[in-house]
């Protein structure tokens, strides 16, 4: 490996003055606990449950490691000067999530979902070492951005061709296998987003009346935005995908604001959203349900039909209390359909309790800020765009399915980052990884001491 | 746009303590007030986590637990389920638990805070401690002798040592088991469902939670009250009670099923048990005496508990001379459990000191240590000792020459008063036959066991004979169990 290394180093171009130490070493020294300590937690459930270590704690910490390994070694070949963080944090929280969908899978003998969350993470792994060896520079992404918007587009409107499930639709099945092409999609926009708005923020920025203190934009600009809300609308509507929606909205939001600048774009952003969630609200009776759960979680407890999955949710996390009960002693399978995707946290806040629910925020904190932090470093605005679009799909993915299951805001399905089990799910966030590689590269290579303009 | 990232950093910094700040309230503030939610299954499961601990009868289990696999783990399974249901009662994970099943759920289900012996610990770790055993009094050979002997006919038998209060035997027939309520499935339901629906009462405990009639037996407290008020003096003399005996107030004239009851002595009159003798005797003791006595025995206490409640046997005091007349001869509306009966066969056995019945002798961790013993009782001296030891030789003389010579045991001194309990609208119901007794070892200080029958026999038409008849050895197996076994033998 070492010798791998050196030869990367010999291969790159002579060094410009200042120059950022590589940090493989760290990244490596990284990801061996962030392999361990998911093994540890295998080991742990089955110590639990029946008293013995799994028969397949070696082979299951095998895999995770030759997969960490191989994703390692591309960084070492193709990014060499990538954030460090960035390929640890993605192997804990993937084990993590293993760990939890294998303990839940202990609960439904009849429905096992950690080896196929194992085969979607391998191809995740896969498709992070093809973006890592084959996307030379992010750059080249931007000429194609009306590529990636309009199979975004195509990706978000084919599950309407497919029967709705568990009230949304949102997935597309042939065969035994169900993918949720709106995961792929997100990527696909935040591409498209960067690269619009790296084009177009002069424009969008300085154009328009000003009127108290609210930079108010022009018709003509205002077209794309009402287009984007239009989109998010409409995948509510059609697929009562709540979260996405949601999603897509927030990231255009944050990206325009960083682009240009104008909190006037905020105040417009902020009155659209509220027009569509109300209007929405009131005549989507699936939105008006997810709402009333929110408001009174315990409404169907005291109309004598037991507790709803909110509520089931919260009595999870509130039985973690600080500590939690330990790996494989809670009962979050109480939560019912959807425990392994949208509640695996109800699972990690019953069996780590705050402080391993905390631990988890943190890991997710760091992923994001990893993310600003390369995109502060970066000098070209698509790239600096794209860096700030990724982190914030996740912090946002991450607020919105969190904040939804510990009753903060209505409960919307989205899936919890690297956590939950949903093959698409974790190919996309290894890929938003991959890409954040790329552009921490970049950023880091070129520094020289100066922040960017 | 440097400036407008950060701007964007700190919204995500905010989304993010807002996040941990609505966690931390939700598992540590909150937290507490969701787990008691009715709602919550979890303390329900953590209750079948593990083996409930053990009821023992004689020294070994007649409780055990079986490993379902389920969600809710552990149900209970009973060795000898119907002879010792009206013991243990149930433990079923649907319907509740009843009994010593109810009354000592905290030691055998592990929640008593004595059973920690490391509190702060347990806390700390989550583990609940295992069960513990609820050790019985109960003497294994009376329970069977009696059960056995009640066999298929509805009855009841409560067997006391006089000396302690210790329950020796309580059992109710017909019977159930209460392993087929313990789980959760459809068949529980249904044989909840079958049980409660059955007319003959299967889960009714008759030996504590039904009051019958005591008819005759009741005589044995008309006499305690008429001997130490003085009423009587003599137990031969001659009593002035005319034959038919008219209730006073009334025109209703009460007759005697024996014969010779005219101005009988008390001796003959309890040997046969003579209605006129004892209306009268009451009537000459009057309300006040009568209800001191009985409820000095413990009649109209409705705060008995061995550890779960009796029903409290009755003797009303809101009463007229004629209907304390009857009242006093063990009708009107004087009922008794046959665990009140027994009572009073052990108060005359034990000197005519009362003390409280109790089925507990000690709880135990699951290791061993004791949690809690039964410790000394109240003792309630409820007539003169030479009173009681006068209604000996009389309840004695039923056995050796009247109508409890089925309860007689050869080499062993043993005291007896049968009864007939009628009852239903014009006593047209299966009327019930009674006998208590007592049996005292040659060279005891005093009679080692007491005991109270009640069982259901068509066959009664003069109720003390076939008390003597059917229930009298019934009293008999169960005293001969209790004197012939190692414990108190």
């Amino acid at each position: 490996m070492t010798k791998v290394g050196t030869i990367a180093a010999v291969a790159d171009p002579p060094l410009p003055a200042v120059r950022l130490p590589r940090r493989r070493g760290v990244e490596l020294a990284l990801v061996v606990p962030a392999v361990l300590l998911p093994v540890y937690g295998y080991c742990a459930v089955g110590l639990a449950r029946s008293g013995t270590v799994p028969p397949g704690a070696v082979g299951y910490g095998a895999g995770l490691g030759v997969l960490a390994l191989l994703a390692h070694i591309a960084v070492r070949l193709r990014a060499p000067y990538a954030d460090p963080l960035l390929l640890p944090i993605g192997v804990l929280l993937n084990g993590l999530g293993l760990v939890l969908i294998y303990r839940l899978d202990l609960e439904t003998p009849g429905d096992e979902a950690a080896p196929a969350q194992l085969v979607w993470s391998t191809l995740g792994v896969a498709l992070f070492i093809l973006v890592v060896l084959v996307l030379r520079d992010h750059r080249w992404l931007q000429r194609y951005a009306y590529v990636c918007v309009v199979v975004a587009l195509a990706l978000l409107t084919l599950p309407i061709c497919f029967p709705a499930v568990n009230g949304a639709r949102i997935w597309i099945r042939f065969g035994g296998l169900s993918i949720q092409p709106g995961e792929f999609a997100k990527v696909l926009l935040a591409v498209f987003f960067a690269a619009y708005l790296a084009a177009n923020r002069s424009a969008l920025a300085y154009a328009g009346r000003q009127v108290w203190r609210l930079q108010l934009p022009t018709g003509r600009v205002l077209g794309p935005v009402v287009a984007i809300w239009l989109l998010s609308v409409g995948v509510l509507v059609l697929e009562r995908d709540l979260g996405t929606s949601l999603l897509f909205f927030g990231l255009f939001v944050i990206l325009l604001y960083v682009a240009t600048g104008r909190t006037g774009w905020i105040a417009v952003g902020l009155l659209l959203a509220a027009a569509g969630a109300v209007t929405v609200g009131r005549l989507e009776p699936h939105v008006h349900n997810r709402i009333g759960e929110w408001l009174h979680p315990f409404a169907s407890i005291e109309a004598g039909q037991g507790p709803g999955q909110v509520a089931q949710s919260l009595f999870s996390f509130a039985a973690g209390g600080m500590t939690g009960t330990g790996l494989g002693l809670g009962h979050s399978v109480l939560v019912g359909f959807a425990v392994k995707s949208d509640f695996i946290l109800a699972t990690a806040g019953e069996e780590l309790g705050l402080a391993g629910l905390s631990a988890v925020f943190l890991l997710y904190a760091l992923l994001v800020e990893r993310g600003y932090r390369a995109g502060l470093a970066l000098r070209d605005p698509f790239g600096r765009l794209l860096a700030i679009g990724l982190a914030s799909l996740v912090a946002l993915q991450v607020f919105v399915i969190a904040g939804g299951v510990t009753g903060l805001i209505p409960l919307t399905g989205l899936a919890m980052p690297f956590l939950a089990q949903g093959g698409s799910s974790v190919v996309t966030n290894w890929t938003i990884v991959a890409l954040l590689i790329r552009v921490s590269h970049v950023a880091r290579r070129q520094y020289d001491g100066r922040v960017a303009p | 746009m440097t400036r407008h990232i950060r701007h964007a950093a700190v919204f995500c910094v905010l989304l993010l303590v807002t996040l941990l700040v609505h966690t931390a309230w939700l598992q540590v503030v909150q937290g507490p007030s969701y787990s008691t939610n009715p709602a919550n299954r979890r303390s329900v499961i953590a209750r079948y986590q593990q083996p409930r601990g053990e009821i023992l009868v004689g020294g070994r289990p007649v409780t055990g637990s079986l490993d379902t696999g389920e969600q809710l783990r552990y149900e209970r399974t009973y060795t000898d389920g119907p002879l010792y249901a009206p013991v243990t009662g149930f433990a079923s994970q649907l319907y509740g638990t009843t009994f010593l099943e109810h009354t000592e759920d905290g030691v055998l289900s592990g929640t008593d805070p004595m059973l920690s012996v490391f509190p702060l610990w347990q806390d700390l770790t989550r583990t609940r401690p295992p069960g513990g055993n609820v050790v019985t009094t109960l003497d294994p050979a009376a329970q069977r002798a009696a059960f056995d002997g009640l066999g298929p006919r509805t009855g009841a038998v409560a067997a006391i040592e006089p000396a302690t209060g210790r329950i020796l035997a309580l059992v109710s027939t017909p019977s159930y088991d209460p392993s087929e309520l313990s789980g959760n499935g459809p068949e529980t339901v249904a044989a909840w469902k079958r049980l409660n629906q059955d007319p003959k009462q299967p889960m009714l405990n008759r030996a504590v939670r039904q009051t019958y009639p005591p008819g005759s037996t009741f005589k044995v407290v008309t006499a305690a009250a008429a001997l130490d008020a003085g009423v009587v003096k003599d137990l031969d003399a001659r009593t002035d009670s005319p034959d038919p005996y008219r209730l006073p107030g009334t025109t209703t004239q009460l007759a005697n099923e024996a014969d010779g009851c005219e101005n009988a002595s008390l001796r003959h009159a309890f040997q046969w048990s003579c209605n006129t003798v004892f209306a009268k005797l009451a009537v000459d003791v009057g309300v006040e005496g009568m209800r001191a006595t009985a409820e000095g025995f413990g009649f109209n206490d409705e705060g008995l508990r061995i550890p779960f409640w009796v029903s409290p046997s009755t003797f009303d005091t809101q009463v007229d001379q004629a209907q304390l007349a009857l009242s006093s001869i063990g009708q009107y509306n004087t009922r008794a459990t046959p665990l009140q009966m027994a009572m009073v066969a052990a108060a005359v056995a034990a000197g005519g000191q009362v003390r409280t019945p109790y089925l507990v002798e000690r709880t135990t961790r699951r290791s061993g240590g004791t949690v809690s013993a039964a410790g000394s009782r109240p003792v309630r001296q409820v007539m003169r000792p030479a009173t009681a030891a006068r209604l000996r030789e009389l309840m004695a003389g039923v056995v050796t020459d009247g109508t409890g010579r089925n309860a007689a045991i050869p080499g062993v001194t043993v005291g007896a008063k049968t009864g007939t309990a009628q009852h239903g609208p014009g006593n047209s119901g299966t009327p019930y036959a009674w006998c208590i007794s007592w049996a005292q070892k040659h060279g005891d200080l005093e009679p080692g066991v007491a005991v109270a029958v009640v069982v259901k026999d068509s066959s009664a038409r003069r109720g003390d004979i076939s008390g003597g008849g059917t229930a009298a050895p019934i009293a008999r197996a169960v005293m001969e169990a209790v004197l012939h076994s190692p414990a108190t033998g």
